[in-house]
C-alpha cells in the first residue's frame, strides 16, 4: 500500500517526537523492521560470531519457513477481524496424515496432509461466517476439538507410521546449491509471491481488507461477506498444512505437539509486521520480516542459553508490547 | 419560590458536534405544574437539547439551571441526582440482559419499578424475560417505569408516544395530568400535534438549533386553577407548523441556497418513461404500511418524513437489507424477492445510506473504498479489471473528491467522505438509486455538487428515491415528492410546487390546504 506522509505527520504533530516517529514508523513498516532485523542479526554475530556464516542463515530461514507460512494464515484472518487459534493443530494434523501415509508414497501423504487443512478450515469458516461464532471461540474449539480426536486416531485409524517419508524430509529439513539454500525456503517464497499477489493484486484481497475495516459497509455494497470469510480461512488452513507437513519433514518423526510452541509466535510474526489484530491494517511483507525477526531472536536466545520457558515469556512479551503500542497509535489518531 | 423560579430551565446553551451547529444560545424554560412541548423540524436540536439537559452531553456553552441554580452535569448520574428523569429516544436498555439485570445496573429498588408498570397494565412482565425478545412498545414503557421508580421532579420524554398503542399513550397522558396536580413538570418532545394541544400547557419551538416560538396561551390562568388538561387546545395545528419553518424560511430563500444547474425537469413526458421500480402494499412489523409507489427511469422522487415514521425501516426493504413481511418489489416490471442487499445489487438496486459508519472503510484509500462492488461475484475475484484505476479516476473526477488524504477516508471530510459513499456506485453501475438523506450535515457548496450529480444521473436515465431531510431540497432536486406519516404515504405533491409549509404540513398527518 502506498500512503502519503504528509496526514501522518499532520496527525501526529501535537504528540511529540516519540509520536511522530511512532507514526512514522506505522505509515512504513517494513524499513523499521528491516533496521531491527539487522541489528538482531549483528547482535547474535556479537554473541556467536559463528553464526554470521551460510549454515547460520540457512539454519535460521529452516526455522522461519514453517513459521512464515503459519504466521501467513494468521496474516489472512487477521486483516478480516479474525484469527486461527487451531492453526497448529492442523499443521500437527496434517503432518501427522502425512506421515502416517508416507508408505503410500509423497504425491498420496502430502494431498491427504492437505485435506486435514482444507476440512478443518471450512469448518472454521462455516462456523465463523454462516453461525456466527466468535472467531476466537470457534478455532480454540476446534483446536480441543482437533487435539482429542488425532489422540483418539493415533491409537486406532492413524496406527502405523510417525515417520515422515525421504521426499517430505528432503523438502522439509533438506537443501540445494552446495547445501546452502533449503528447499522448505522455496516453498515458502512461492508461498509469499502467491500471499502477496492475492492481497494487493486480487478482487479477494480487496475485499479481505474491506470485511476487516467495515463488514457492514462491504455487505451494502452488495458482497456476500460469508464467501469471503469462508475462502479466507480455508486458505489459511491449507497454509497450515503446508507449514506442518514441511515442520514435520524437517523433524523426521512427528507427534502430537508437533507444532504447538507455533501459536504464540504465529500471531507475534504478523503483529510485528503490522498487522492489525482488529483488522484491516497491515500484509504480508510485514509479517515475511516478523517471522525471520522472531527465528533470529530465537537463535541468540539459544546461544545465550536461554531455555524454551524464557523465549515464550518473550514472545508474549512483545506481542503485549506492540499490542500496546498500536493501540496508543490508533487512540491518537 | 418554586413558582417564581423555573423548576429547569437553560440561558444561553449551545452546542456543535464537530463543524456541525446543533444549538445555538437556547433558552428553554419548564415551570413547576406544566407539560412542556418541544417542538421543531428534523434536526431542529429538540434531542441535543434534551441531551444537554439529562447530563448526557455537557453544553459548549451556557448553564443548565435547576430551581435557579446553575448545573454542571458530568453524567446522566448527576442529572438524576436533582430529580431529572429521561426517556431517551432510543431504548437505553442492554438488550442481552434480563429486565431484571437491567434493573440492578440502574440501582433501582424492584417494588418501585414493578408499582409503575401497574400504572400502565404491564404488572405480568416477566422481569426475568431478555430485553431483546421484547417488543418496542413494551420497551418504552420499561425504560419510562424505571425512570418513574427514581421519583423524578421533571419528566424529560423524547418521542415516547411514537412506539406505544393508543391505550398506553392514554395512560401516559393519564400520568402527566397527575404530574402536573401534584406540581412537578414534564417535556414532551413528540410529531404528534394533537398530543401537544390535548396535553400541554406550553410550547417551545426550534428550528436549525435557535429558539423561533414560544407558545404561552394564558398559562398563568389555566395553571392556577389545576385544570386536568393542557392549555394548548385553542391553538391551531397549522400555526404551529408554521411556526416550525420559522422566521428562518425568508433568510433562507434570500441566502445563496445552492441552485442545481439542470432544473428538474417538470414537463409531463417523464410520466411516460419506463417504470424501473415499483413496490405494492409493502409492510413490515407495523412500521411500514401498505406502501406502494412507482419509480420511472429519470427520475427523481423525494421522500420526506418527520423522524421515526418508519423511513430507515423502507429503505431497508428496498435496498434488500430486510425482507417485507408482506408486499412485492419490482424490478423493471418482475417482481424479486431479495434474501440480501447483494440481490437487491445484482438487480441494479443500490444504496447510499445515511450514516456514513454504514457505507466507509475508514481506514482504507478511497480508490479501495470506490471498488468494492466491483469484487461481488466470486468469478470477479481473482482479477482486478484493467481499466479500475481508470474507472476510480473518472469517479474522483467526476465528484472532484479532495484526495489529498487519500490514503484513509477517515481523514477526509464529511462532504468528500459522502462523495466516496456515492462515488462507489458511479464506479460499479446501476440503475436505481435509493438515497438516504445524502446531504446531512455536509458544507453548502458539496450539496450543490451533489445536486447537480444526482440531476446528471437521472438524466442520464437512472431512477433515484431520494429521502431528505431538509425541505428545500425537494424543490431544487426532485420531480415529484411522498410523504410519509406513521409508516403510510399520506400525500403526493409535485415538487415543483412542494413549499416547506404544505410538506411540513403534510409530514405531520394534516391535511395540506389547497
Amino acid at each position: 500500500m502506498s500512503h502519503s506522509p504528509l496526514p501522518a505527520q499532520a496527525a501526529a504533530e501535537p504528540a511529540g517526537l516519540a509520536a511522530r516517529a511512532a507514526a512514522r514508523i506505522a505509515e512504513h513498516p517494513t524499513i523499521a523492521l528491516t533496521g531491527i532485523l539487522a541489528i538482531l542479526v549483528l547482535v547474535t554475530g556479537f554473541v556467536e560470531p559463528n553464526y554470521l556464516s551460510v549454515s547460520g542463515a540457512r539454519n535460521t530461514l529452516l526455522q522461519a519457513a514453517p513459521l512464515g507460512i503459519l504466521a501467513g494464515a494468521q496474516t489472512i484472518l487477521m486483516l478480516t477481524g479474525g484469527i486461527d487459534l487451531s492453526v497448529t493443530m492442523i499443521a500437527t494434523g496434517s503432518a501427522y496424515v502425512a506421515a502416517n501415509q508416507s508408505p503410500e508414497g509423497a504425491a498420496i501423504a502430502i494431498l491427504l496432509g492437505i485435506v486435514v487443512g482444507l476440512v478443518v478450515g471450512s469448518a472454521n469458516g462455516v462456523g465463523v461466517s454462516v453461525f456466527r461464532v466468535n472467531p476466537l471461540i470457534m478455532t480454540l474449539a476446534m483446536s480441543g476439538i482437533l487435539l482429542g480426536l488425532f489422540t483418539a486416531w493415533a491409537q486406532t485409524i492413524l496406527q502405523g507410521s510417525t515417520q515422515m517419508g525421504p521426499f517430505i524430509k528432503l523438502i522439509g529439513g533438506g537443501s540445494f546449491f552446495g547445501n546452502r539454500i533449503p528447499y522448505s525456503v522455496v516453498v515458502w517464497a512461492l508461498i509469499a509471491g502467491g500471499l502477496i499477489w492475492l492481497l494487493r493484486r486480487t478482487g479477494w484481497g480487496r475485499l479481505i481488507y474491506a470485511i476487516g475495516d467495515n463488514e457492514i459497509a462491504v455487505r451494502l455494497a452488495g458482497v456476500r461477506v460469508w464467501q469471503v470469510r469462508i475462502t479466507a480461512y480455508i486458505v489459511a488452513g491449507v497454509l497450515g498444512s503446508i507449514s506442518g507437513i514441511l515442520l514435520g519433514g524437517r523433524t523426521g518423526a512427528v507427534d502430537l505437539q508437533l507444532a504447538n510452541a507455533f501459536l504464540l509466535p504465529s500471531v507475534a510474526a504478523a503483529v510485528i509486521g503490522g498487522t492489525s489484530i482488529f483488522g484491516g491494517v497491515g500484509g504480508y511483507a510485514g509479517t515475511i520480516l516478523g517471522a525471520l525477526i522472531l527465528s533470529v531472536l530465537n537463535s541468540m536466545l539459544t546461544f545465550l542459553n536461554v531455555g524454551q520457558a524464557i523465549q515464550q515469556v518473550v514472545y508474549g512479551t512483545i506481542v503485549l508490547a506492540l499490542a500496546w503500542g498500536y493501540a496508543g497509535l490508533t487512540r491518537r489518531a | 419560590m418554586s413558582k417564581s423560579q423555573p423548576l429547569l430551565a437553560t440561558d444561553k446553551v449551545a452546542k456543535s458536534y464537530g463543524p456541525v451547529v446543533a444549538l445555538r444560545e437556547v433558552e428553554f424554560a419548564v415551570r413547576r405544574g406544566e407539560v412542556h412541548a418541544l417542538l421543531g423540524a428534523n434536526g431542529a436540536g429538540k434531542s441535543t437539547l434534551v441531551k444537554i439537559l439529562a447530563g448526557v452531553h455537557p453544553a459548549d456553552a451556557g448553564v443548565v439551571q435547576v430551581e435557579g441554580q446553575a448545573m454542571q452535569f458530568h453524567d446522566p448520574v448527576d442529572a438524576m441526582a436533582v430529580g431529572i428523569g429521561t426517556v431517551f429516544q432510543d431504548p437505553a436498555l442492554i438488550p442481552d440482559l434480563t429486565v431484571g439485570q437491567n434493573l440492578q445496573l440502574s440501582e433501582i429498588e424492584e417494588s418501585d419499578f414493578t408499582s409503575w408498570l401497574e400504572w400502565f397494565d404491564l404488572q405480568d412482565l416477566d422481569l426475568d424475560a431478555l430485553v431483546r425478545e421484547l417488543p418496542l412498545e413494551t420497551l418504552r414503557v420499561v425504560d419510562l417505569a424505571r425512570a418513574l421508580a427514581r421519583d423524578p421532579q421533571v419528566l424529560l420524554l423524547d418521542e415516547i408516544t411514537a412506539a406505544l398503542t393508543a391505550d398506553q399513550a392514554e395512560r401516559v397522558f393519564a400520568l402527566l395530568n397527575e404530574w402536573r396536580k401534584q406540581d412537578r413538570a414534564a417535556v414532551l418532545i413528540t410529531h404528534r400535534l394533537a398530543e401537544v394541544r390535548r396535553i400541554c400547557d406550553r410550547a417551545t419551538i426550534l428550528r436549525d438549533g435557535r429558539n423561533v416560538a414560544l407558545f404561552e396561551p394564558n398559562s398563568a390562568a389555566s395553571a392556577a386553577s389545576g385544570a386536568s388538561t393542557g392549555t394548548m387546545q385553542d391553538i391551531d395545528e397549522h400555526e404551529l407548523v408554521e411556526a416550525m419553518l420559522g422566521a428562518d424560511v425568508s433568510e433562507l430563500e434570500e441566502s445563496d441556497e445552492p441552485q442545481p444547474t439542470s432544473q428538474p425537469q417538470s414537463d409531463p413526458s417523464t410520466s411516460s418513461q419506463e417504470v424501473a421500480f415499483a413496490v405494492q402494499g409493502l409492510n413490515s412489523g407495523g412500521l411500514v404500511r401498505d406502501i406502494s409507489f412507482d419509480l420511472r427511469r429519470g427520475e427523481i422522487l423525494g421522500l420526506v418524513a418527520l423522524e421515526g415514521q418508519g423511513q430507515e425501516r423502507l429503505f431497508s426493504l428496498l435496498s434488500g437489507d430486510r425482507q417485507p413481511s408482506e408486499g412485492n418489489i419490482l424490478v423493471a416490471g418482475s417482481q424479486r424477492r431479495w434474501r440480501a442487499p447483494s440481490d437487491a445489487v445484482a438487480d441494479g438496486v443500490v444504496l447510499i445510506p445515511g450514516d456514513r459508519l454504514l457505507t466507509l472503510l475508514p481506514n482504507l484509500s478511497v480508490r479501495q473504498n470506490l471498488v468494492v462492488p466491483l469484487f461481488s461475484r466470486i468469478r470477479q475475484w481473482l482479477r482486478i479489471p484493467a481499466d479500475e484505476r481508470q474507472r476510480v479516476m473518472n469517479a474522483i473526477d467526476r465528484l472532484s473528491i479532495d484526495t489529498r488524504a487519500a490514503s484513509q477516508v477517515r481523514r477526509l471530510s464529511g462532504g468528500n467522505q459522502q462523495k466516496v459513499a456515492i462515488g462507489r456506485w458511479l464506479v460499479a453501475g446501476f440503475r436505481t438509486l435509493l438515497c438516504f438523506d445524502p446531504t446531512r450535515g455536509i458544507d453548502v457548496q458539496t450539496k450543490l455538487e451533489i445536486y447537480t450529480l444526482l440531476r446528471e444521473l437521472a438524466a442520464g436515465g437512472a431512477a433515484i428515491l431520494l429521502y431528505t431531510s431538509e425541505l428545500a431540497e425537494i424543490q431544487l432536486v426532485c420531480d415529484r415528492v411522498l410523504i410519509m406519516h406513521d409508516g403510510r404515504i399520506v400525500d403526493e405533491q409535485n415538487a415543483a410546487h412542494a413549499t416547506e409549509a404544505s410538506l411540513l404540513t403534510a409530514a405531520h398527518g394534516l391535511e395540506v390546504p389547497v
